[in-house]
């Protein structure tokens, strides 16, 4: 098909015209993606390190939970957040329904199992390493976690990327909860999806790529984050 | 060992609240728009983005088109999740208006059905005249048919044609009929990728990019005739919706401007919708 | 370099420190994992002033012994008593154990001292000022900046000791601390071992360098197969060993 070829002329030409547009889709894209990142780090970090340090009665059948939460279909999760923030449902007071606040909520839904099933992994084979350690110096437990985390901190930012790959990839949530309105809560997964539906394989390829893209320039900035800490000696 | 783990919690809740606050506030900021509920094809057609600009300019009203099939849109409308409904399933639109979720019914505009295949046309379908008996030649000769499958308006006015055409498809049993359940546009693409018939509006096939051999085989049959209708949501069964804001945008959508705008708004020098609001023109 | 030694002393922070800790007694100490019965009926008594080696052949239970004193493990049967504390855990808080196997943090030589020091209530110039004191003791000013993980074994093994000893216990629980270390370095952490313990630490080491058990040992308990097999004196243990140490330890009777 000829449809490769035009798709990178159309990519190429997109970013070097700073299509506005597309700056638009793209800003709100990593703005949604990221804070709903942000917002399931605090949480999954929280369930994760509780889970991964403190033993209680249910524990194990929670950690099951969690990695099968992992697989949730974006699409449902769309449904159960367009369900509570719809009008007719328990949140619709908060009329978020079609923002992108709706959208993060969503992808904050789907990405917070991740991050908390993968950092409860992280957090336990340190916390495992470190115990006796920890009990003999008679660390305070607040202490104990935040040395845990600190420690784990290069991990978890890949637990991080983990979350916001799929979070910035999936279209099954945005879709349904924030409505692909122009201008409002269009994404480029969303754009994606509206391209290839209008028969536009060229453009949406081309959009495909750029999202590509987007996804290497912060994996990349992470890892030099990384780099320039150079973690491998403190990993 | 004892975690602080309310205390990890409250500062967890306490941070996620915060942020989103912060962040609906940005997207709050706006206040002054309406969400349209409103189909793919209607949307993919691109009438949408010819002439809300012009009513935005006008008013100062922003239309949010959130566009999905036409059972789902009365659904959400149903929800409170829309002000103004914009389809095209008449008899159902009807209904949710005698049901009380809809204020009032209006005519808007119309355009039509056609049968699109592939330009060599295995069946010989090209030319009739009668959907049914296009649609009946491609059920003998087992023919690849795609239906969208998804309850949409095309996909019921489809059910009428093959009743028309005394098949039933689904009754049939045969590998032949294949349902998409996708939009327009997806259903389009994936008969395109099967080499099979489709029934599709004008609209979408028009502004459809990913043709390849594709043409219009059959059109021009009265029973291909699509209405579309628009619905103010009833405020009293949504005291929250913007009923002010919905009826301004009917009005001007029925009226000479909106009218005059959609019979305006071609591709290819080819008009996609006709309209025939009755107090338009 | 014992001078120095004494500003490392305490004010110490305890539970309870007009409990004493000692004598430390240990009553028909079992331990076991599964079926296998580890720690097999200890009796000890130890006092304060000794500086107590234990040694005995790999896998004998030393290490295990070492963690059950310090409350890291929950004896099967039997029991621990630190003195007038009731309960292991609080004798715990006012000791320190340097493992076998150091665990280090994953951050640089002065921010492990770092995270022991703020264990203690000092303020920020204190911990400085002590951070750079042990450094030196320990000769591991150089290494501070370095990430503590890519130490040579016996550097970790400094950091390790000068971890326990800035958090200034009333009992050193050491665990072949000196096992990879070059001569010059096992003798200065003997000088830190020794110097601590004139200033009135309690010191049980665990070893199997004889000469090195000479010249610290007080007294020896000799483990094998989870018993004590030999609890004496050092000059008795050097001069006439038991018979069943000296059959375990047969070849290496001439060191004895
Ligand atoms: N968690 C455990 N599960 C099963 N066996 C264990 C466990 N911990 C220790 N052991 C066994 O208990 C025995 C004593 O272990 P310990 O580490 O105390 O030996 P050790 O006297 O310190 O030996 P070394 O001189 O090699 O350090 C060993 O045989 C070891 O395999
Ligand atoms: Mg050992």
């Amino acid at each position: 098909m000829q449809d490769f070829g035009q798709a990178f002329s159309l990519a190429f030409q997109l970013i070097v015209s700073a299509d506005p547009m597309l700056s638009e889709i793209i800003f709100l894209s990593l703005r949604v993606s990221l804070s709903a990142v942000i917002i399931a780090s605090v949480i999954g970090l929280g369930i994760g390190a509780t889970v991964g340090i403190v033993r209680f009665p249910g524990r194990s059948a929670i950690i099951v939970f969690l990695n099968a939460l992992m697989g949730l279909p974006p699409v449902v999760v769309g449904l159960l957040v367009y369900m509570s923030l719809s009008h007719a449902g328990p949140f619709g007071w908060l009329h978020l329904l079609y923002t992108p606040t709706a959208m993060i909520v969503a992808q904050t839904v789907l990405v917070t199992p991740i991050i908390a099933s993968l950092s409860r992994q992280v957090i336990e084979d340190l916390y495992i390493e470190y115990r006796e350690q920890f009990l003999s110096l008679g660390v305070p437990p607040k202490m104990a976690v935040a040395a845990l985390l600190w420690d784990a901190r290069y991990s978890l930012l890949t637990v991080a990327l983990a979350g916001f790959g799929r979070a910035i990839a999936e279209v099954g949530a945005v879709i349904i909860v924030g409505g692909n309105i122009k201008h409002v809560t269009r994404v480029m997964t969303t754009a994606i999806a509206l391209e290839t539906s209008k028969g536009d394989l060229a453009l949406a390829l081309a959009l495909g790529l750029i999202l590509i893209l987007i996804a290497l320039s912060v994996n990349a900035t992470v890892s030099l984050l990384r780099l320039n800490a150079s973690n491998s000696a403190y990993a | 060992m004892r975690i602080p783990t309310s205390r990890l919690w409250c500062a967890c809740a306490a941070l996620s609240l915060m942020l989103g606050l912060l962040l609906s506030g940005i997207s709050q900021a706006e206040e002054r728009f309406i969400i349209l509920q409103s189909t793919t094809s209607t949307r993919n057609s691109g009438l949408f983005d010819a002439i809300l600009p012009r009513f935005r300019a006008k008013t100062g009203i922003e239309v949010r088109v959130v566009a999905v099939g036409t059972g789902q849109a009365l659904k959400n409308a149903r929800n409170g999740d829309g002000d103004v409904l914009l389809v095209h399933a008449k008899p159902e639109e009807e209904a949710f208006v005698t049901a009380g979720w809809g204020v009032k019914r209006f005519d808007v505009m119309y355009n039509d059905f056609v049968i699109v295949g592939p330009a060599n046309d295995p069946v010989g379908i090209a030319g009739l005249r009668q959907a049914g008996t296009a649609l009946r030649k491609i059920f003998q000769t087992q023919a690849a048919f795609v239906s969208r499958g998804d309850e949409s308006g095309t996909h019921k006015k489809e059910r009428a044609l093959w009743e028309i055409a005394a098949v039933d498809p689904l009754e049939t049993g045969g590998r032949w009929y294949r349902e998409a359940g996708a939009g327009m546009g997806a259903t389009l693409n994936t008969a395109v990728g099967m080499r099979a018939y489709t029934l599709t509006d004008r609209g979408t096939w028009l502004s459809f990019r990913n043709k390849a051999d594709y043409t219009i085989l059959v059109e021009g049959d009265p029973q291909l005739f699509n209405q579309y209708g628009v619905i103010l949501v009833n405020p009293a069964k949504h005291p929250h919706m913007k009923a002010g804001l919905g009826q301004q945008f009917i009005d001007w959508l029925v009226g000479p401007e909106g009218q005059s705008l959609i019979a305006g708004y071609t591709i290819a020098g080819q008009p996609l919708f006709f309209p025939n609001a009755p107090g338009g023109e | 370099m014992p001078s120095d030694v004494e500003t490392l002393q305490p004010e110490r922070i305890s539970t309870d420190p007009a409990q004493s800790l000692f004598p430390l007694k240990v009553r028909q100490l079992v331990y076991n994992v599964g079926k296998q019965r580890l720690i097999d009926g200890i009796d000890l008594t130890i006092e304060k002033d000794r500086r107590t080696i234990i040694m005995g052949p790999n896998g004998a239970g030393k290490s295990l012994l070492l963690r059950l004193l310090h409350g890291l493990l929950t004896p099967t049967e039997g029991e621990i008593c630190w003195g007038e504390t009731p309960r292991v855990d609080q004798a715990r808080q006012r000791q320190a154990l340097v493992f076998q196997r150091p665990v280090l943090l994953r951050r640089s030589v002065g921010a492990n001292l770092c995270f022991a020091l703020k264990l203690r209530r000092y303020t920020r110039a204190e911990r400085e000022e002590r951070l750079r004191h042990i450094l030196e003791l320990a000769s591991l000013s150089h290494l501070a900046d370095r990430p503590a993980r890519v130490l040579s074994q016996g550097e970790q093994q400094r950091v390790a000791v000068a971890r326990a000893l800035v958090l200034e216990p009333e009992v050193l629980l050491l665990d072949e601390p000196t096992v990879s270390l070059d001569p010059v370095s096992v003798e200065a952490i003997e000088e830190l071992i020794l110097a601590v313990h004139r200033r009135g630490t309690k010191i049980i080491l665990v070893t199997h360098d004889m000469a090195q058990a000479r010249r610290l040992a007080d007294e020896v308990v000799f483990l094998e197969q989870g018993r004590v097999v030999e609890h004496s004196l050092s000059r008795q243990f050097f001069q006439q060993p038991s018979a069943a140490t000296a059959h375990i330890y047969g070849s290496s009777r001439v060191v004895l």
